[in-house]
């Protein structure tokens, strides 16, 4: 018997073999982005090598045209595509929110289920790289907040595979949101299954198990969660750590499990708090849990700024480890 | 440039001061290059070299109250447009003396002491923005103008051609400057661009559209003064596509496998700012000594810079929630 080598790669590779797979399976498939098609395979080369594999019909490199780009994958999607759009910041959604919010996400209804938009678009985003106020942003707010948007947020390579390729096969337009500074971070590489593998969307995944709070995230913030949970364990509070993974649809029933077992909850993400998820989340946790509940639920985000350039205060906008270990604190006065 | 004197020339007033500030954009850039590669700074820098001419070009026929709205690759602009050393140094270096308190970065420079009023990072998003500035001068009826800058990869987006429309249709005092160096990040302007020259483009919105040689400061001097002249007296928008080259790819680190060898060599070998003073020489507006000293001062105006921005603190903590309103609401 031979054994083989676990496959560890970084999240931009996992990515780019979720693509590839997913462009295998169906010839419906296909990619649309600026500079996406080689030589240079994606700003971020996440595309690198595809547009080679499976030519530039099918791996289409685009002028610097949000709208168009989003436009083009709706139409091709209701025409029986399957586009995954690459918005290559996430704060450049701003030029085609009118392609998602009152199309994408719409369609389906409008048309009273006679024409659907099942297409996704990627993008990267985060803050902590010195790129500023327009460069930096987490936005899936918006989508959470249209209705007809579905939305995920891998925070580790097999997810982040698992994720897209059902994402991409998923019968509604998807908003796959990719923390950037996790792209070819090493230490943020993990092991990802080969060929076909597919994660469910709506399904989270309790990374730490614990019994005294629930600190429940997604994206790059679940890794600031699990430090704040080794810290606290140093201090004997067992915290149970929630990676959602997708957060239209969530995974309601394991939350709801988790902060009936713990009692307390803390959401963090690195998106402004200010009518972040976390809010979402909070009141739901509230709403069903008001008498189970030892503290109310507290959240930890992004201060309610602009994301500021010098990198003291760029530091001070993002969650960390030390905010979460004080929200927890908070829980248990 | 050819060596031979040009009738069309500006004074000898105005080609020194076009020197002057292609040579203080060349020795800026020049530092940021060796600081970021020697690993003393660590930012993303859009280097302009290359494409100096034509901030010059427009930036000596403007006053120091007429607008400019420029891009993330901005550092001539800023500099054409007479944004202090010190500050936009300090603003590059996230320092709290920066232009912006170092909130803003190299990527939102604004300084509105020296007219620049706008840099973005959103392509394209400039342009209708410069619009705004054009309806309040003539809504106020000054005569006071706009410069727009951008990227031919720009002209592909939907503000560009809302906001050229809008300004024709409006009169507005607005020249919409194309700095078109032939790459949108790393994609050729041929393979996202439908027509030859953006310029083109002016006609089916009803203004003057004019292609001109970028890194020929006599004729962009000669092309933006008239854009600018027939602003200023109420004749509306003009769209000038400058034709230059980047000389460093997209930003710094960019490894350019998407640029051909040869063309980029060639560029470089035809650096237009060497051959601007060889041609000053050669035609007697200036000697050596001159250009010299002007050399040498813009160098102590470099150092000067440098050191102050480098020995700037951070900016202070107590700044991470002023400037989001006028009042502080957390
Ligand atoms: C709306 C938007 N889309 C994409 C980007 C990413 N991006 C930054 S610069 C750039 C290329 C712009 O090319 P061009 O307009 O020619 O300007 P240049 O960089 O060549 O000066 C792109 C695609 C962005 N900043 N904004
Ligand atoms: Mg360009």
């Amino acid at each position: 018997m031979t054994t083989t080598e676990p496959r560890i790669m970084p999240m931009g590779m996992a990515i780019n073999e979720a693509m590839d797979v997913a462009m295998g399976l169906d010839e419906k498939v296909f990619l649309l982005g600026e500079d996406i098609a080689e030589p240079s395979g994606g700003v971020y080369k996440i595309t690198k090598g595809l547009s080679t594999k499976y030519g530039t019909d099918r791996v289409r490199k685009t002028p610097i045209s949000e709208a168009a780009i989003i436009g083009a994958a709706v139409g091709a999607a209701i025409a029986g595509y399957k586009p995954v759009a690459e918005i290559m910041i996430m704060d450049f959604i701003g030029v085609c929110l009118d392609q998602i919010t009152n199309h994408a996400a719409k369609i389906r209804y409008m048309s009273g289920g006679q024409t659907t938009v099942p297409m996704v678009i990627r993008t990267s985003a985060g803050a902590g790289r010195g790129f500023g106020a327009q460069h930096s942003e987490l936005l899936e707010a918006f989508a959470v907040h249209s209705p007809g948007m579905k939305v995920a947020i891998p925070s580790n390579p097999a997810d982040a595979k698992g994720l897209l390729i059902s994402s991409i096969f998923d019968a509604d337009p998807v908003l796959f949101v990719e923390p950037m500074l996790m792209y070819w971070d090493p230490t943020y590489a993990g092991e990802v299954p080969a060929g076909d593998y597919r994660v469910p969307l709506g399904k989270a995944n309790t990374v730490v198990e614990g019994k005294d709070v629930s600190l429940i995230s997604y994206g790059r913030q679940v890794h600031t969660c699990k430090k704040a949970a080794e810290e606290l364990a140093a201090e004997g509070i067992s915290a149970e750590v929630i990676d959602l993974r997708s957060i239209v649809p969530y995974d309601e029933a394991a939350v709801m499990a988790s902060v009936t077992k713990t009692k307390r909850a803390v959401v963090v993400h690195e998106a402004v708090t200010r009518c972040g998820f976390g809010a979402e989340l909070s009141s739901r946790i509230h709403e069903e849990l008001f008498g189970t509940l030892a503290a109310p639920v507290q959240r930890v985000g992004g201060k309610n700024i602009p994301i500021p350039y010098a990198s003291n205060l760029e530091k001070a906008f993002l969650p960390q480890v030390a905010d979460v270990v004080a929200a927890v604190k908070r829980t248990n006065k | 440039m050819a060596t031979t004197n040009r009738p069309d020339a500006p004074d000898r007033d105005a080609l020194l001061r076009m020197f002057e500030i292609q040579q203080k954009i060349k020795t800026a850039d020049e530092r940021f290059r060796a600081m970021l590669t020697s690993g003393q700074v660590q930012l993303i820098y859009y280097s302009p070299r290359g494409q100096e001419c034509i901030s010059a070009g427009y930036a000596v026929h403007l006053r120091p109250d007429d607008y400019v709205v420029t891009i993330y690759r901005g550092l001539h602009d800023h500099i054409a447009k007479g944004v202090p050393m010190r500050e936009l140094w300090a603003e590059f270096l996230g320092r709290g003396t920066g232009t912006c308190k170092g909130k803003g970065g190299p990527m939102h420079v604004t300084h509105p002491k020296s007219g620049l009023m706008v840099t973005t990072g959103i392509v394209g998003a400039g342009i209708p923005i410069a619009n705004g500035f054009g309806l309040a001068s003539k809504l106020s009826g000054t005569d006071q103008v706009t410069v727009v800058n951008f990227g031919d990869g720009a002209s592909n987006i939907g503000a560009f051609h809302e906001g050229l429309n809008m300004a024709a249709v409006w009169k507005l005092p607005v020249i919409f400057v194309c700095q078109n160096n032939l790459y949108g990040e790393h994609t050729p302007m041929a393979m996202s661009t439908g027509v030859e020259y953006i310029s083109e483009r002016a006609a089916s919105y009803g203004m003057p559209g004019v292609t001109v040689n970028g890194n020929d400061p006599v004729a962009m001097w000669k092309v933006a003064g008239e854009a600018i002249e027939r602003a200023r007296a109420g004749e509306g928008p003009t769209l000038i596509e400058a034709r230059t080259y980047r000389f460093w790819g997209h930003l710094m680190g960019d490894a350019m496998e998407y640029m051909p060898k040869e063309e980029r060599k060639a560029a470089m070998a035809a650096d237009p700012l060497p051959a601007f003073r060889a041609w000053l020489l050669d035609n007697g507006h200036a000697n050596e000594a001159q250009l010299a000293e002007i050399e040498d001062q813009i160098k102590a105006l470099v150092d000067d810079a440098v050191d102050f921005a480098m020995n700037s603190p951070e900016p202070s903590m107590d700044e991470l929630y002023t400037d989001v309103y006028e009042e502080i609401i957390k």
